[in-house]
């Protein structure tokens, strides 16, 4: 495989680092957008200007963001953000560039947990390739260690995928401080966002688990956000923790995917169990047919260690 | 541990898991009779749960029986039940098949207010399980959440019963469940 031409949308945190990191990978940038702006440049966009430029002005360029939807690039990565429901925009920029018979890396959740099937009939009609390993668990190989496997030989899936909600459980547990105290010092470092809802509520991580279902499913089932079942972390209360660890164990949002289900909620685990992991570290647990247990634990967010998840699917196109 | 005791006393390997037993005797209604008992399951290494002394009922033979809930190393129960035949304790009942499995659950909410002890008095009802632990933690005192830790035996494979039962309750009083994660296959 030699370099590809990257398209690289949304500027956010993952998108800037692919674009930063795509020169040590042998890629060049070709096009990189941000909801109002583009760079495009045949022969590769000037990276530290653009990246300069998005710092001081907040746009990447001046051109239409249309403009790196038509740009010259072998693979466009979609890393804007994950929207619900129709999971517009994202979903248009991927059919377009499968029309155009060229390969998808998706950061974007909203394409593979909402639309999956509609995702897997455009690609089958495309000359183009699908790949979305940066969508589930950040920097750690899920997804390709899945494939790898292969999705029949994985018969059950569990794991800690959101770093903010483990964050803030693992330190009212260390700390034996309540939930809102956690979760004002998380947003002041930064792990937490403003509006915490996505992270605290379950969402996140139960797009990932639906994520990892549809590859599980083969498409025999397509699996939305409706078809989880999910309860976030708002409901512990520093008590239960305190109750957790006088019986040696603790408390984690754990999403599971099994053949039926897909289900994210606190539960309680051995504080020695591989999934107890603290801070913002994920970690997943799979069970296979023939490989017995495996456990891959890493930085589930990000921008570098996502953006090193988008490359490595890159390296892995044809 | 003097020498006698430390050949008596089983080994340990801290690999294994204790299991909650129960055993099923009956008593002649004599004093002393519940305290000879009870005494071998100790003296072999068994952590006595519960203890139900039915004294208004007669057993057909016009004994007292009583249910003896206790949790030990699967590998210590043979010795136990041996050391109550050889102190002539009459045993109409014991296996691990009767009580199991062990789960573990947090309730979450306003669980005085709720009233807790009908809430365990329907968990233990409708899920024949028996409530072999309830520890309280309300910190913020009576008007805000607490939480409660039960600790359940059930009969082997109804565990999954046990818990739709505790959803079903928690769910009408509007009680959070923080369940165990089971890995399958381990």
């Amino acid at each position: 495989m030699s370099g590809k031409r990257l398209a690289v949308v949304g500027a956010g945190a993952v998108g800037g680092s692919v674009v930063e990191l795509a020169r040590e990978y042998g890629h060049t940038v070709t096009a990189f957008a941000d909801s109002a702006s583009a760079a495009v440049d045949a022969d590769g966009i000037d990276v530290d200007s653009v990246l300069a430029r998005k710092g001081s002005e907040g746009r990447v360029g001046s051109a239409d963001p249309e403009a790196a939807l038509d740009a010259d690039y072998d693979v466009l990565v979609e890393a804007t953000p994950t929207t619900l429901g129709d999971a517009e925009p994202g979903f248009s920029h991927v059919r377009g560039a499968l029309e155009r018979d060229r390969h998808v890396v998706l950061a974007n959740k909203g394409p593979v947990a909402e639309r999956y099937a509609d995702l897997m009939a455009l690609e089958r009609e495309s000359a183009g390739e699908v790949r979305f390993e940066a969508t589930v668990g950040g920097a750690i190989p899920v997804l390709s260690t899945v494939e790898d496997l292969r999705p029949g030989h994985v018969t059950a899936a569990r794991g800690v995928l959101n770093g903010t909600a483990n964050f803030i459980l693992s330190r009212m547990a260390a700390e034996g401080l309540g939930y809102e105290h956690v979760l004002a010092e998380a947003q002041d470092l930064g792990v937490a966002e403003a509006d915490p809802a996505f992270d605290v509520e379950g969402t996140d991580a139960a797009l990932k688990c639906v994520i990892l279902a549809n590859v599980l499913a083969e498409g025999a089932r397509e699996y939305t956000l409706a078809d989880a079942d999910v309860e976030g972390i708002q409901n512990v209360p520093g008590s239960a923790l305190e109750l957790a660890a006088e019986d040696g164990q603790t408390i984690r949002l754990i999403g599971e995917c099994t053949p039926d289900t897909v289900r994210v909620s606190p539960r309680l685990v051995p504080q020695n169990a591989a999934l107890a992991v603290t801070g913002t570290r994920n970690i997943v647990q799979l069970e296979t047919e023939h490989a017995g247990q495996l456990n891959i634990s890493g930085r589930g967010a990000g921008g570098p260690e996502t953006a090193s998840a988008v490359l490595a699917d890159v390296g892995r196109l044809d | 541990m003097t020498g006698a005791e430390a050949e008596t006393a089983p080994e340990t390997d801290g690999g294994e898991q204790p299991k909650p037993h129960t055993i099923r005797l009956e008593l002649a209604d004599e004093p002393g009779q519940l305290l000879d008992a009870l005494r071998p399951i100790a003296e072999n290494g068994g952590n006595l749960l519960s203890i139900f002394h039915e004294r208004g009922n007669l057993t057909p033979r016009g004994r007292i029986p009583v249910e003896v809930d206790l949790e030990c190393l699967p590998e210590r129960f043979e010795a136990i039940v041996d050391a109550l035949r050889s102190e002539e304790v009459n045993i109409i009942q014991a296996g691990a098949e009767h009580y199991g499995e062990t789960l573990t659950v947090i309730l979450v909410g306003h669980l005085v207010d709720s009233d807790l002890s009908d809430t365990l008095r329907r968990i233990e009802q409708c899920s024949s399980a028996s409530l072999t632990n309830v520890s309280l933690s309300a910190p913020e005192g009576r008007d805000d959440v607490s939480s409660a830790s039960l600790r359940l035996a059930t009969h082997t494979g109804r565990t999954e019963d046990a818990l739709a039962v505790i959803r079903e309750v928690a769910a009408e009083k509007d009680l959070h469940v923080v369940e165990p994660l089971t890995e399958a296959g381990q």
